[in-house]
């Protein structure tokens, strides 16, 4: 077993063992840290996969930015954190639901089908031994983002996008009815004496 | 390397998982932890694809960069949306929010 086997299988099964845990713990805050654990699990399949910008990107935007978003929100919804309700049978049907796409998805895109001779649409883009990545894949990947011929009109896109999120979620939590204004901010009360004085210092 | 077909079952399974939290969860929250799930899911996709068919084509990591901006936006934008529910309703179960249901 070559060491790339080895690295896919650790962060495999931390990505998917992870990810169960995300979807199975009762607790919320417990169900976030997993998440973020699944997270590293995925930058390091980006290593693997010889994208180690993508795997930074996915770290400080997703385990920096995103998890910490939502251990912020779930801090701030605080009765979830206890869930006293019976659960429900909704479960069985969810199961059932995701084994089936799942068992669709590996019948589709595994060589398993056509080895079993069933049929031989399948796996026809799979592929053992790519081209090696150019080494100046960043720079490329700089300079295309920013190239009037390639992506930068995606990328003016994007940032408006995020722009709108921002400036959306931000007006939307805004409190209803603003708080009255300390007296001590507003500009009618006069300084006494004594506060007049004591700029100096 | 690790052929391809194995990267896209992990990406599969992480799919299917997502989906199952999205199906099974009734905490709002929970369920946008499983759509983060599944957008990761579909990145080692695109990356994998891009690695396999197209390491020369830098279009494959821009296309995973575009999905990180989005991600960040629908976790921003979703996550307010689910405060906001939980000041009008005091809850943020999902069986709860039905005033738009009669």
């Amino acid at each position: 077993m070559t060491w790339e086997a080895l690295g896919f299988l650790i962060f495999s099964v931390i990505t998917l063992g992870s990810g169960a845990l995300v979807v199975t713990t009762r607790n919320l805050f417990h169900a976030a840290l997993y998440l973020m654990v699944s997270l590293f699990g995925v930058a390091g399949l980006f290593v693997l996969l010889t994208a180690p910008f993508l795997a930074g990107v996915e770290i400080m935007v997703y385990v920096g930015a995103i998890a910490i978003l939502i251990i912020f929100a779930i801090m701030l919804t605080p009765q979830v954190m206890q869930v006293v309700r019976p659960r429900s049978n909704q479960w069985i049907a969810a199961l059932v639901a995701a084994v089936l796409f799942f068992l669709v998805l590996v019948s589709v895109l595994t060589p398993v089908a056509s080895e079993l001779g069933v049929d031989n649409w399948s796996a026809g883009f799979t592929q053992d031994e790519p081209a090696d990545v150019p080494a100046d894949t960043l720079t490329t990947l700089g300079e295309s983002l920013v190239d009037k011929d390639l992506y930068v009109l995606p990328f003016e896109v994007a940032s408006v996008l995020l722009m709108a999120a921002l400036i959306g979620a931000a007006l939307m939590v805004r409190p209803d009815e603003p708080k009255p204004r300390r007296p001590e901010a507003g500009p009618v009360i006069e300084p006494g004496p004594e506060q007049a004085t004591t700029g100096g210092d | 390397m690790v052929p391809l077909w194995m990267f896209l079952v992990v990406s599969a399974a992480l799919f299917s998982t997502g989906l199952y939290g999205v199906l099974a969860r009734r905490n709002a929250i929970a369920i946008l932890m499983s759509i983060e799930l599944m957008l990761n899911a579909a990145l080692i996709n695109i990356v994998a694809f891009w690695r396999y068919q197209a390491p020369e084509n830098v279009g494959g990591q821009v296309f995973a960069a575009f999905v990180f901006v989005v991600a960040a936006a629908e976790t921003a934008v979703g996550l307010a949306l689910i405060i906001l529910i939980y000041r009008r309703h005091q809850s943020v179960i999902a069986e709860d929010i039905n005033v738009l249901k009669w």
